[in-house]
């Protein structure tokens, strides 16, 4: 078999029609036991983050696990471990995130839609789009030093959640603006046209049809964004909020602390307890993440079409 | 003239509303070009006065950083701090480079389906935990680990918290990466497949460079968010500015320099107040330039599929 | 004789430079199927999509010339597109029925023409599908997803829907060439119903599907418009050698 023969290169071994495609030469076997191992080699660095995400999810659990329970939800910061709890920094957080959520909502899917609908593709165009790039690259600290010069001192509202709230905006807008887009993107042009031969104006067209066909993507997009915010602590740092909070605030001109922040604040202290609280703390700042992550993924899975 | 008037509407007060909609649109979408001027213009100013009293030369090129002693020994000089950077940057990079990039074939080229829908989820939530949780993990678990193996090492010290950093930045690069795999078309991994490679032959001589453009700039992009890495740093690294190239020792970065001062009770008139603008400006021209090169690289050598 | 329903002259079109349609002077009568066809590119479904002035929407389009629709110009400044396209309706090559509900997707043009009356509403979703010989096959399920419906009845939707802004004029871009054979001689079926009440103007690449439905032809070639007659004449008997190369099947 002459053909076959030619197939399997410089084989040695005799031929049967069975074989033909199954013995492998030399360099053939070796190539496949390089690809072998470079697959064990892949999978073991992709393992890599599992097991650290798991590392760290042990660690932080078996320290603050048991610190976890009512009080530390319902106690003030306090000198005393035994006492200190998260009230005052769970409701800044709910305060700065019930701000940033609609207003980064708002700004973020008008311009997405101003950008994906109206705009022309001049040079407004490219300024906005290369403005919100290098907004995404820009570190969450400097936000903090914009907030503090603009918000904090310039239009003097002070250390409050409403300073703190629009740095946040203004750090997470580039996030919510481009995974608008994209999902208003994905709106198939098929149906626009359907809309706009109907009579139907730019407007009605977008919030008819743009809109509802796009609305989980944008929904998990902002959601991803809002997680962000939440997790963030320099920029609030640096805008001041404060670290020794025991009230709740109860305006938007309140002073306030949030979770990262007093989980910084414990972890900056001597005694070797409020580590634990501080472990404690991340477990509470983790599983609001990870709820938030979850209603994400699943608004994406339901309406993934 | 009715018939004129067949293509036309009555003037309503909804086609006037309707036609202000595009107006308001663009004013969202304007807010990111004034937010990135605003940026610039915030720390400039300040900048602009820290070097009325700073010489330019002797900021750039000091190694001495003593901004938070007593005014008679105060020396501005940044590059202890943009070493402190770099060493944490350099130390992240040689984590999470080859990591992220080993994930990143893994998932693109490797992965069955089932694995993939697995380990993508735990990239994200790993990507979506809170820096101060790795600051926190960073102290709790990998600085003990290190000092288990060198006794000598400082608590605070560049290692652990470039471990740290890298951990945080390698979703970040195999996301993207895998992204900039993923769009290299079948048809060519089947070309490559019908002349007998292995999986890895195609993975490394075929899809790799391909990408490289992408994976390239995910690299570039993962780094200057190390750049600009905040809470890990202050947290793990300590808050010694310190000339060095020695990873076991304690170093402050930009970043935590920056937190460190504003944590304290500085007058917004002081010289320390007006550093932490003109240490903000370096960090943003940093990541200003390295996020440039990464779009820059992105484009000028994407493939054309 | 009848009514011209629409009346072109000296209508020229370019994308850039690209001079796209070139001098189309054409009359279109009232209450019948007028077809348009040539090869790939030669300007027809160009030419359509100006008559309901959807070539708007993409950028970088000149046009120049005049379009009459009872004798208005519909590229006059005051004309407003909005209401130019309520009565000009017009169908798509693939169907594109929203990803709402049947009922949703008929009710779309009247709700966005101002019509809120929920009897109203019903009467005219009804009417309409009925028109579009829909109404027996999805009577028990207008509350379903109009994307769970096949290709056919998709397209008859579509038409539905189209029917339900109650335009005098119909533009179809090649409606059928998206569906098995079956489904098309349904819409054929159906075009024929109705040209009782509307102007009918079809795109197709069917030179068999133009003889069979339409009264008049148009053939048009590299943005020229070749040859325009009775269908009858057109194809038995074509003026111009180009027509007759084209239906003999010697190009295109």
């Amino acid at each position: 078999m002459a053909t076959q023969d030619t197939f399997e290169g410089k084989n040695t071994s005799s031929l049967s029609d069975e074989s033909a495609f199954q013995k492998g030469s030399a360099r053939v076997t070796y190539r496949r036991f390089k690809n072998k191992s470079a697959h064990a080699l892949f999978l073991g660095a992709t393992l890599i983050g599992v097991v650290i995400l798991a590392i760290l999810l042990y660690d932080i659990f078996q320290r603050g696990l048991p610190y976890l329970n009512s009080d530390f939800i319902q106690n003030f910061a306090s000198r005393r471990p035994s006492q200190a709890g998260i009230q005052a920094a769970l409701w800044g957080s709910i305060w700065v995130i019930a701000v940033t959520a609609p207003l980064t909502f708002v700004i973020g899917v008008a311009s997405a839609i101003y950008l994906e609908e109206y705009s022309q593709k001049g040079f407004l165009y490219r300024f906005i789009q290369l403005s919100i790039g290098n907004l995404a690259g820009v570190p969450s600290i400097v936000f903090g030093m914009l907030g503090l010069t603009i918000f904090v001192r310039q239009l003097a509202l002070g250390r409050s959640v409403l300073a703190g709230a629009l740095t946040m905006t203004l750090l997470i807008l580039p996030i919510v603006i481009v995974s608008a887009r994209e999902a208003i993107a994905s709106v198939p042009n098929a149906l626009r046209h359907a809309s706009l031969a109907m009579g139907a104006t730019r407007w009605q067209t977008i919030r008819q049809v743009v809109l509802p066909y796009s609305l989980p993507g944008i929904l998990t997009g902002t959601i991803l964004a809002l997680s962000r915010a939440i997790g963030e602590t320099a920029p609030l740092i640096m805008v001041g909020a404060v670290t020794y909070v025991a009230f709740n605030p109860t305006s938007l001109m309140d002073e306030f602390t949030v979770l990262p922040i007093q989980i910084y604040n414990w972890m900056g202290q001597p005694k070797e307890e409020f580590q634990y609280l501080a472990a404690a703390g991340i477990i509470v700042l983790l599983a609001i993440l990870l709820s938030m992550n979850a209603i994400a993924i699943y608004l994406r899975n339901k309406f993934q079409r | 003239m009715s018939q004129s008037n067949r293509f036309k509407r009555k003037k309503t007060f909804r086609n006037t509303l309707e036609g202000m909609i595009p107006k308001i649109l663009l004013a969202c979408a304007f807010l990111s070009i004034i937010t990135t001027f605003a940026i610039i213009f915030t720390l400039l100013s300040e900048t602009v006065s820290f070097f009325q009293e700073v010489p330019f030369l002797s900021f750039i090129t000091g190694t001495e950083w003593t901004a938070l002693f007593s005014e008679a020994q105060q020396q501005f000089g940044i590059l202890p701090l943009v070493a402190g950077t770099l060493l944490i940057t350099v130390g992240a990079a040689i984590v999470a480079i080859p990591v992220g990039l080993a994930s990143a074939i893994y998932l693109s080229e490797f992965a069955p389906e089932r694995v993939r829908k697995v380990l993508k989820p735990v990239l994200e939530v790993l990507a979506g935990i809170p820096t101060i949780v790795y600051g926190y993990f960073a102290i709790t678990v990998i600085t003990p680990m290190l000092r288990f193996f060198m006794p000598e090492l400082n608590f605070f010290n560049a290692l652990s918290a470039s471990i740290a950093v890298g951990i945080m930045i390698i979703p970040m690069i195999a996301s993207l990466s895998e992204d900039a795999m993923r769009a290299v078309p079948d048809h060519i991994r089947e070309a490559a497949y019908g002349l007998g490679s292995t999986r890895l032959e195609v993975a490394l001589k075929i899809v790799l460079p391909a990408a490289l453009s992408g994976v390239i700039a995910s690299f570039v992009l993962a780094l200057s968010r190390a750049i600009g890495e905040t809470m890990i740093v202050t947290i793990a690294a300590g808050a010694t500015p310190n000339l060095t190239a020695n990873p076991t020792e304690t170093v402050q970065t930009m970043t935590a320099f920056m937190v460190q001062a504003a944590s304290g009770d500085i007058s917004f008139q002081s010289i320390v107040y007006k550093s932490i603008y003109a240490v903000g400006m370096t960090l943003f021209v940093f990541t200003l330039v390295m996020n440039l090169m990464a779009q820059w690289i992105a484009r000028r050598f994407r493939e054309e599929y | 004789m009848k009514h011209h329903a629409i009346s072109v002259q000296d209508l020229n079109l370019y994308y850039g430079d690209k001079h796209a349609l070139k001098d189309i002077k054409i009359d279109i009568e009232e209450k019948s199927v007028t077809a348009l066809i040539g090869p790939s590119g030669c300007g027809k479904s160009t030419f359509l999509r100006t008559l309901n002035r959807m070539n708007d929407l993409i950028s970088g389009v000149k046009i120049s010339g005049v379009i009459n629709v009872h004798d208005q110009n519909i590229y006059d400044n005051e004309v407003e597109v909005e209401m130019l396209r309520k009565q000009i309706g017009m169908v798509f090559q693939a169907p594109n029925p929203f990803p709402k509900s049947i009922y949703d997707n008929v009710a779309y043009g009247p709700r966005i023409h101002g019509m809120r009356n929920k009897n109203e509403l019903d009467q005219i979703v009804e009417k309409s599908l009925r028109g579009a010989a829909l109404w027996d096959e999805v009577k028990d399920r207008l509350k379903d997803r109009a994307t769970g419906l096949s290709g056919g009845q998709q397209q008859r939707l579509c038409i539905a829907r189209a029917l339900a802004v109650e335009p005098e004029i119909l533009l179809m871009d090649e409606p059928t060439s998206a569906l098995d054979p079956i489904s098309t001689a349904k819409i054929e079926e159906l075009v024929q119903e109705l040209k009782q009440n509307y102007t009918i103007v079809i795109v197709t690449h069917n030179m068999q599907q133009a003889a069979r439905i339409s009264d008049k032809t148009a053939f048009f070639l590299n943005g020229d418009l070749i040859e325009y007659n009775d269908t009858d004449t057109l194809f038995s008997n074509p003026e111009d050698q180009k027509t007759e190369d084209y239906i003999t099947g010697r190009f295109g």
